[in-house]
């Protein structure tokens, strides 16, 4: 397993405030946040508890007001627009609610999207586009545009898409959102397999169903972590692999 | 990322939405074809005007006795033309006046004091003191012309009243870019012995005899009574306006004066020049010696001269203007047709927004954006100006109106930089808009 000597996030005192004066609105709050390589981490909170503000803040989207943020070891409010960019498309794999697949496209193009943007050539890019679909399950999907294939395959398509690159962190923002139950299962499903490789993981949601998988499920109450529950070691397989194999052996 | 890849998203969003692409690029094609096209019909015009004008002997000047200006202050010629126009006081008068061109014209002018007018007239040997290598060094021939009026041929029973019946010599056909189309010019030999022939234009003999008229030639025909012998008919030159050219009838000087015209003065001379370039050099030549020679002065002659080649100078120049004038109403639509993409970029960020959020959360820079909306843009104003330079090319070989359209190749290459020019400018605000935006903005934007 690839451990390095550093945490993945490390959120230090972080705040978000919108607005000025009287009229402020703290959507984050001094959230302190450590997550360690390989974690599973699910993030819970009803609308309006802060827990989008904080994943756009964990994702490079936008900065906080005050605090530090380290990524990989690096401090993200010191970086350019430019340094970010290469931030987000080197360290962060991202998978939002509504797939946000770039429409008219193939999956094998939207796949190949990121490489592209980061200078790899065709021909690689396409061998690793192809076997990230091939992960997902959707090889033999490649040439298939996003309005051709399901809610479920597209979620995997924008899997694929986030994990391409090898980044050291996959963000989920409410994955499971948008699909039905089945859909939901598989998508769960491929989560633990990566988390069982070795693959950080940081999923927003509200349902519990998606809580119920994860290592650990932090609680957000406006803008502030009320609850910080650990169900097992960041290291090793996910609560619910952990289960299987107990009733298996 | 590299251009290639820019490119290949730009292509993929023109061709995501062809139909509005194509909508687009239709201002972009009315555009530069607009401008090629219009500029070819001033350029045809132009060209259609010049070669009508060059006719008449671009080389060639002519020169008529003008009876306006300032009458009197010159007025010593008149009664004794004859005798001025002898050899031996003009060369006198060329002699006193080069010490000081005006001094004759003043001394004359205060004793007329501006009562007489003066008679301008034209003599032969006006005409000959022209054949000068010294003092007109670039004239090459001078025509003296007699025109006799209300001349009436006739043959067999057959007559025609002749528009245009004009005694001269046989370098003036040189001069006036006449062709002998049968038989033969009259020669300086029938000129010196008076002899009486003639040269008909195709109107004539077709009047006389029928057919093309060269059933004529060899014949005697009555001019006036006077019989003359045709040796033969001159080319076609076609009508200029409600005017026939080739109603007149050519004739040497010395018969002509014989016969219908008696021995006054010419009508008018016709000088060529050595070449084309030296038209103007050969005006003022003739003017120095005519002025000298009349004792007028060059800014106030009592001749005019006619020199096509400056009437052709000022064609140009207001052809030209025209020509300007109508590649600069096109150059409008262009820009209107460049606004047309601006709008259409626009609506494209707007609509792509999500995407272009989508782009930058997984990395895309800022230069990645705004190179593929710019290419975009470029994309669709330089298909539209290819699309608009055939056509405008293709249109650009018709003959419209009379007159034979001629594509320029200078509009050519203008309009389609100029299209992808505009590609660029219109498309730099609406690329830079989606570049700036923020990704979190983006993404949230349904």
């Amino acid at each position: 397993m690839n451990r390095g000597p550093r945490p993945v996030i490390a959120l230090q005192s972080v705040s978000k405030i919108y607005g000025a004066g009287d009229t402020a609105v703290r959507a984050v709050d001094g959230v302190d946040l450590v997550v360690e390589r390989g974690d599973y981490v699910a993030v819970m909170g009803a609308s309006g508890s802060g827990k989008s503000t904080l994943m756009n803040i964990i994702g490079c989207l936008d900065l906080p007001s005050r605090g530090r943020y380290l990524l990989d070891g690096v401090d993200i409010r010191r970086l350019d627009e430019k340094r970010q960019a290469l931030i987000r498309n080197r360290k962060i794999g991202f998978v939002f609610q509504s797939f946000n697949l770039i429409p008219r496209t193939s999956a094998l193009s939207n796949v190949e999207l990121p490489m592209a943007y980061a200078g790899v050539r065709p021909a690689e890019r396409r061998q690793r586009a192809l076997a990230a679909l091939e992960l997902v399950g959707l090889g033999t999907r490649a040439g298939h545009r996003p309005s051709q294939l399901s809610g479920g395959q597209q979620q995997r398509v924008a899997i694929a898409r986030a994990l391409v690159t090898n980044p050291v962190l996959l963000l989920a923002d409410e994955p499971t959102g948008a699909l039905d139950s089945s859909s939901t299962v598989g998508v769960l499903e491929l989560f633990d397999d990566l988390n069982s490789a070795g693959r950080t993981l940081v999923v927003i949601t509200h349902e519990e169903e998606v809580a119920e998988r994860a290592k650990r499920v932090v609680r957000m109450r406006d803008g502030r972590v009320r609850s910080d529950l650990r169900v097992t070691g960041p290291l090793g397989p996910p609560p619910r692999r952990l289960a299987g194999a107990a009733t298996t052996s | 990322m590299n251009v290639r890849e820019s490119a290949r998203f730009a292509v993929r969003g023109v061709l995501a939405n062809k139909l509005r692409s194509l909508l687009t690029m239709s201002g972009i094609i009315i555009g530069v074809s607009a401008v090629i096209i219009l500029v070819a019909a001033g350029t045809g015009a132009s060209a259609t005007v010049q070669k009508s004008i060059s006719s008449l002997g671009s080389n060639t000047i002519t020169i008529t006795p003008v009876s306006t200006g300032a009458g009197g202050r010159t007025g010593s010629r008149g009664g004794g033309g004859g005798g001025f126009g002898g050899g031996g006081f003009g060369g006198g008068a060329r002699v006193g006046t080069a010490g000081g061109p005006g001094g004759a014209a003043p001394g004359t002018g205060t004793v007329d004091n501006g009562t007489r007018i003066r008679t301008p007239q034209l003599t032969l040997d006006d005409a000959e003191a022209l054949v000068d290598p010294t003092l007109a060094p670039d004239v090459v021939s001078v025509a003296p012309v007699v025109s006799a009026s209300s001349v009436t041929a006739t043959d067999n029973g057959a007559s025609h009243a002749v528009a245009t019946f004009t005694g001269t010599s046989p370098s003036y056909l040189v001069n006036d870019n006449d062709t002998v189309a049968t038989g033969a010019a009259f020669t300086d030999t029938d000129y010196t012995s008076r002899n009486r022939v003639a040269l008909l234009g195709t109107t004539v003999a077709t009047a006389l005899v029928g057919g093309d008229g060269s059933a004529v030639v060899g014949q005697t025909v009555q001019f006036n009574g006077v019989a003359f012998q045709v040796l033969g008919l001159l080319g076609a030159k076609g009508s200029s306006g409600p005017q026939d050219q080739d109603d007149r009838v050519v004739a040497p000087l010395t018969s002509v004066q014989d016969t219908l015209t008696g021995y006054g003065d010419v009508s008018s001379i016709s000088v060529k020049a050595t070449s084309a370039g030296t038209v103007d050099a050969a005006q003022a030549e003739v003017t120095t010696i005519l002025a000298d020679r009349h004792h007028v002065t060059a800014a106030d002659p009592d001749f005019s001269i006619f020199n096509p080649s400056s009437i052709l100078a000022a064609v140009t120049a207001t052809t030209s203007t025209f020509t300007l004038l109508l590649g600069a109403v096109a150059a409008i639509s262009l820009v209107v047709g460049g606004i047309g993409v601006m709008n259409i970029m626009l609506v494209t960020v707007t609509e792509r927004t999500r995407e272009i959020g989508i782009r930058k959360a997984i990395g895309a820079q800022r230069a990645d954006i705004v190179g593929q909306f710019l290419l975009e843009a470029v994309l669709l104003s330089m298909c539209g100006g290819l699309v608009g330079v055939v056509i405008g090319v293709a249109v650009g070989q018709l003959s419209v109106g009379g007159f034979q359209l001629i594509v320029a190749p200078y509009s050519v290459v203008l309009a389609f930089g100029v299209s992808v020019a505009i590609g660029l400018f219109f498309g730099a605000f609406p690329a830079n808009r989606a570049a700036s935006l923020r990704p979190i903005d983006a993404l949230r934007y349904e």
